[in-house]
């Protein structure tokens, strides 16, 4: 009954998982807003992050001083503005308190009224830059006063690149461009077409599920590629971050980052039929992620016992083998135990989405 | 004669509180090559049953059979050789026609090249159009295209032309015929009878769950004696109300029937029933105030079988 003469052997390009991939693909070229929110927003957070954690050595130092004894106000205003870094005002107590508590001084100085003189600091021992503005201030004031160390010292400063924060942030923002792309870029896509029917149309023709879940996590995975080059193109021009070790070894595990979270996407997506719901479940998953993974400052930080749960995270095991190739030019092998989980959460994720997906 | 389809005592019950039988012991033989209607009212269980068929529901009981095979043993074989319009196919907006003929192809072992496909309902000059940008009518014949595309032997269209405009209706019936004639099985829902009688070569008319009539539209029309149709009203006389009975006594009258607002016959024969009917309105002293006389139609089958129009809600039973 079929006519042969209708089909002629048919390309690759034309086979399911191609073109499963092809119209995710232009579907998401063609949607200009999905464009700039996976392409652009990175690149802005990495240049706001840039530029507020640049290197600080010569951050200004806020000093607000208690002017209600007028001469000793004067003299330690005198004594500080020979640093060029310290920038004194003259202020009344409790105006004072109020720029120590919006954080728009770093440190009050309240010179003391008895004959003995010397100062109480008032700072914020929460605030870094608080207690900084501490130890700095009392050095400049105790030796004008003339204190003499007794041990010489001298400053040597880690500028090299490979070593600065930004070195340390622009791996993290890779890695969580590639969880957030694969969480958020399969959940929404993959909801949506559950709510239009359009996953029930396809139920109906003889497509492979395994093809069409295979063929979005790809079309992630490609959409994935120039976000991440871009974003270390950048980094690269804007702030001298050079990547350590092998290029490859870089661009594997992007690859296999983009597969994992593109795996973890489908699985969380694979039941939920509103946009509410995926949403927070997405939120669900992330959320400990982004806090725990050590994404702008390093998980060790977290107490011990936290330890064996962070590095089960799939972001946290990202970011390790990143930031070991990126940062300090370890060879891939090395991030074996990484890799294989990282393998493991986007294999077992795929094939969990694959039994309980919800297909109308 | 072999049969595309085969289902026997087919039930759904959808759980709620209360639960509801969609479907309540349908049987269907649809022979190879024939284009058959399942006709009914919405919420007449039209939908639950196509989709039974078709393999995206499961049925509670009842068995099913498609080209000589069954859902749970031969999915893949099956899909292969059947093409599904989904009452509102929603198709990717951002995708052109071709680009989404060419996605659907790309599941079928053999089938049309989309160009083909896209010749068939009309849509080759809209190939790089968005479908989000197409017509309702193109939309619904590009969602034919796509059951097309894998050149089936058996075709389903849920409610095809629903909300389309008449020039759509007719370009979709002239594919949909275009099928036909080449020896391939349609099975489509619709609740317009107008496009049953046009289109299917047999109909089940389709009510609460159940099939309450078989037969090519003709034969159904011919079971109601008579293929003629006169509706009247007379002039309000509520001491004089008109019996149904003294009406059948008519001459070549077969049925009469008390509707909301009028008097309905069926009728063999108009020109011996109306001047009877003249003559006896006037010898019981009643003014007639309307008149109209038609073709009986499947509408008017469904009404004598299930006692109401086929535009109002199934009520539930």
């Amino acid at each position: 009954m079929k006519q042969s003469a209708n089909t002629p052997r048919r390309g690759w390009g034309q086979g399911p998982l191609v073109q499963i991939m092809l119209s995710r693909l232009r579907e998401f070229y063609r949607e200009p807003e999905a464009v700039f929110w996976a392409y652009g927003f990175p690149l802005i957070m990495t240049v706001a992050l840039g530029v507020a954690f640049r290197n600080q050595t010569d951050q200004p130092i806020a000093v607000d001083v208690d002017s209600s004894v007028a001469s000793a106000a004067q003299s330690v205003e005198e004594t500080l503005t020979k640093t060029p870094r310290f920038q004194v005002r003259l202020n009344a107590l409790e105006e004072c308190r109020v720029r120590l508590r919006m954080g728009r001084t770093d440190l009050v100085v309240i010179p003391r009224a008895d004959s003995a003189g010397g100062y109480d600091y008032w700072f914020d021992p929460a605030r870094p830059e608080s207690r900084l503005a501490r130890s700095a201030i009392d050095d400049a004031l105790q030796r004008a006063a003339g204190r003499q160390d007794p041990l010489a010292t001298a400053d040597r400063e880690m500028v090299e690149p490979g070593g600065r924060y930004i070195d340390f942030l622009v791996p993290g923002l890779v890695a969580i461009g590639l969880m957030a792309g694969g969480l958020w870029g399969i959940g929404f896509v993959t909801v949506d077409m559950r709510i239009r029917k359009l996953l029930k149309r396809l139920l109906a023709t003889p497509m492979r599920k395994s093809n069409f879940l295979l063929g979005i996590m790809l079309s992630r995975l490609v959409f994935m590629i120039p976000e991440v080059i871009f974003l270390l193109v950048f980094a690269r021009l804007a702030f001298g971050v050079i990547i350590q070790g092998s290029v490859l070894a870089v661009a594997f595990l992007v690859v296999l980052g983009a597969f994992a979270f593109a795996g973890i996407g489908l699985l969380v997506a694979s039941r939920a039929k509103t946009v509410e719901a995926v949403s927070g479940l997405m939120n669900l998953v992330m959320l400990p992620m982004w806090i725990l993974s050590g994404t702008f400052f390093s998980s060790d930080r977290f107490p011990d016992a936290a330890q064996p749960f962070i590095r089960a995270l799939p972001l946290t095991q990202l970011l390790t083998a990143m930031r070991a190739v990126m940062l300090e030019g370890a060879p891939l092998l090395s991030q074996w135990p990484n890799i294989a989980a990282l393998a493991a959460w986007g294999g077992i994720s795929f094939l969990l989405a694959l039994r309980l997906f919800r297909w109308q | 004669m072999t049969l595309a389809i085969r289902c026997s005592n087919l039930t759904k019950r959808y759980d709620g509180r209360p639960p509801v039988d969609a479907v309540r012991g349908l049987d269907l033989a649809v022979e190879d090559g024939e284009c058959f209607g399942l006709l009914g009212p919405n919420g007449a269980g039209k939908t639950t049953t196509i989709e039974i068929l078709e393999g995206l529901l499961q049925a509670t009981s009842g068995e099913v059979e498609l080209l000589g095979m069954r859902w749970g043993r031969d999915d893949y074989n099956i899909r292969q050789r059947i093409g599904i319009s989904l009452q509102e196919t929603k198709l990717a907006e951002k995708l052109q026609v071709r680009e989404t003929l060419s996605l659907f192809r790309s599941f079928y072992d053999q089938g049309l090249e989309p160009a083909e496909a896209m010749e068939k309902v009309s849509l080759g000059e809209k190939a790089r159009t968005w479908v989000g940008k197409l017509s309702g009518g193109q939309r619904q014949r590009l969602a034919v295209a796509c059951a097309l595309v894998g050149d089936p032997d058996l075709l389903f269209l849920d409610e095809p032309t629903t909300g389309l405009d008449p020039g759509s209706r007719r370009e979709l019936w002239e594919i949909i015929r275009d099928f036909g004639r080449r020896g391939r099985t349609v099975l489509l829902t619709t609740h317009y009878m107008d496009e049953a009688e046009r289109l299917c070569d047999r109909v089940a008319i389709v009510d609460q769950g159940r099939v309450i009539a078989l037969g090519t539209p003709r034969e159904l029309i011919a079971s109601l004696g008579g293929e003629h149709v006169i509706e009247f009203t007379v002039a309000a006389d509520p001491d004089t109300r008109l019996q149904c009975s003294e009406l059948e006594s008519l001459p070549s009258v077969e049925t009469a029937r008390r509707e909301a607002d009028h008097l309905s016959l069926s009728v063999g024969h108009p020109h011996l029933a109306l001047p009877a009917l003249l003559a006896h309105l006037e010898s019981r002293q009643l003014e007639l105030a309307s008149l109209n006389t038609r073709h009986a139609s499947l509408e008017d089958v469904f009404v004598r079988l299930a006692g109401r129009s086929l535009d109002a809600e199934a009520t539930p039973a």
